[in-house]
């Protein structure tokens, strides 16, 4: 991995630790001095148990929130506020429900002041390679969960970000439509080439769609315990791969390290109040 | 379209059960025709006002009094609204006292603003606006602090500035909630400017019925009441139809119904 030193990555977090103060006054030290690095047009995804930071993490990334020791490097620069060369995709509803699915894709560039006919051009052009052309006028309650989702994936790609962050975006999604949405973004990001960092806790939607997959402990203080390069060609398709040889066997050395650190999650929660 | 067409039906049905009973009523005697008129009266003197043209004029100062506590009450509420949502500390401050002057009974202020505006149509705005501004307040405020955090990380990462977050995200959800709102803001408009017709007035339908009242006209009270109830569903009506047009990006099951 000759990422490790090159101060050409798109993410770099050094020693980034997240302590919380709960209501009741005590300290809780959701991730403890992590250190990742993501080159740029390299798909990581981020697995771990329920409730272990991962989300925390990304959206350290976004510079939604601030580490409370160490430092995210964007780009080899220091992050301060947010995060302007990342586009999220978030879990929940994010889309802005009075505004069309149109309006939606076009806000961001809207923001970043361009003319209003380029904003709606390039709108458009983001919603047909979604596969929404017929859906512009279409308000956010008119969409079905699958067609939401990609409303929001256009909203974020229309912008161009270099470094594109996922917060489970397809977990509230049925399986099947879970699968083509898998597809729908590796065909995306094989065309544009972003750094991804995707946060899930599902592991073989992780194999299916990274070039390398993270392991995170259970929380407190969760750290990373496996880095794993994922050695199946591109391009893939990620139903089919998931019943070849090479899938089967990494993801057996991957369930195995992941496995205790569910269960500790598990006994953790069931412990705490 | 069956279900539309025998949903009139049966509302047509309920008018005239209930005017057929009244008529009834009046003809063997239950009811004292002295103090409860009969439909048919109450039905020409409304016919009557209306063909002479006497009655024009107090729906014109009823109408304005109601459109302008509305629409004063609405940018106040809003404005005030939105400003206390956003200063966390300031509307904690101010919280008890909201409170107990929303609580305060309005009829007991309509003397005094009678005094402090005069007997023409501000006395009246002014009552109106006291019920419209915190209906309108209190929804403007809810909704702005009730805004989806997803929804507000989501515009700080697109890269939005205070600005922009007032006009994409704030000011929506703010109008929506208004909207919310609308049709008992436009009833507490009416009821205000009538009221305060009642009270002390030389014109509108509330002067109007007070002043049947005072002869023991119960013809011309409840004829009187009878151009208010229109009046009333005719404004509700406006107000559905501007509601169904500012508000296509909502669900369905998510519109106001009749409350004023």
């Amino acid at each position: 991995m000759g990422v490790a030193q090159t101060p050409t990555e798109a993410v770099r977090l050094e020693g980034v630790s997240i302590v919380y103060r709960l209501p009741d006054g005590t300290n809780y030290a959701a991730v403890a001095r992590i250190d990742l690095a993501v080159a740029p047009g390299e798909f990581v995804a981020l697995v771990g148990p329920t409730g272990c930071g991962k989300s925390t993490l990304l959206n350290v990334v976004a510079g939604l929130i601030a580490p409370s020791a160490g430092q995210v490097l964007i780009d080899g620069s220091p992050l301060a506020g947010i995060n302007r060369r990342a586009g999220y995709l978030f879990q929940q509803e994010a889309l802005f429900p009075w505004k069309t699915a149109l309006a939606n894709v076009a806000l961001g560039l809207e923001v970043r002041g361009l003319p209003r006919r380029e904003c709606e051009d390039r709108a458009r052009h983001w919603l047909g390679r979604v596969g929404l052309a017929a859906f512009a006028d279409r308000y956010p309650h008119q969409l079905s969960g699958g067609q939401k989702k990609r409303v929001g994936l256009a909203q974020v790609l229309a912008c161009d970000p270099a470094i594109l962050l996922m917060d489970e975006p397809f977990g509230p999604l049925d399986a099947q439509t879970r699968s083509i949405m898998g597809d729908l973004l590796l065909e995306l990001w094989s065309a544009e080439k972003k750094a991804v960092l995707f946060v899930t806790h599902d592991l073989e939607e992780a194999i299916a769609l990274a070039d390398r997959v993270v392991i995170m402990s259970a929380g407190p203080e969760a750290r990373l315990i496996g880095d794993h390069r994922v050695p199946i060609s591109r391009p893939r398709d990620t139903h089919e791969v998931r019943l070849t040889p090479d899938f089967l066997e990494i993801h057996r050395t991957l369930w195995h390290e992941l496995r205790n650190e569910v269960i500790k999650g598990y006994q953790r929660s069931e412990l705490s109040p | 379209m069956k279900s539309k067409f025998s949903l009139v039906f049966w509302q047509i049905f309920v008018l005239f059960s209930f005017l057929g009973a009244w008529h009834v009523g009046t003809e063997i005697g239950i009811l004292d025709p002295f103090f409860f008129s009969r439909p048919w009266d109450v039905l020409v003197r409304t016919w009557r006002d209306f063909v002479s043209g006497t009655i024009w004029r107090h729906l014109w100062i009823t109408l304005v009094e109601t459109v302008l506590a509305f629409v004063i009450g609405s940018i106040a509420g809003v404005m005030t609204g939105f400003w206390l949502a956003r200063k966390e500390r300031l509307s904690a401050v101010l919280q008890p006292y909201l409170k107990a002057i929303n609580a305060m009974p309005r009829v007991v202020l309509a003397p005094i603003f009678a005094l402090w505006f005069g007997l023409g149509i501000w006395s009246k705005v002014a009552l109106g606006v006291t019920l419209v501004f915190f209906i309108v307040f209190f929804a403007v405020y809810q909704g702005v602090r009730e805004v989806s955090p997803v929804l507000v990380a989501n515009a700080r990462i697109l890269g939005m500035n205070e600005r922009q977050m007032l006009r994409h995200l704030y000011l929506p959800a703010a109008l929506s909630w208004m909207f919310a709102s609308l049709h008992t803001a436009v009833g507490f408009a009416l009821v205000g400017a009538v009221v305060g017709e009642y009270l002390g007035s030389a014109a509108g339908l509330g002067y109007r019925i007070q002043q049947a009242e005072g002869s023991f006209d119960v013809t011309g009270v409840f004829s009187g009441m009878l151009i208010l109830a229109v009046f009333v569903l005719l404004i509700d009506g406006i107000v559905s139809f501007v509601e169904r047009r500012l508000l296509v990006w909502r669900p369905q099951a998510a519109s106001t119904t009749l409350q004023g």
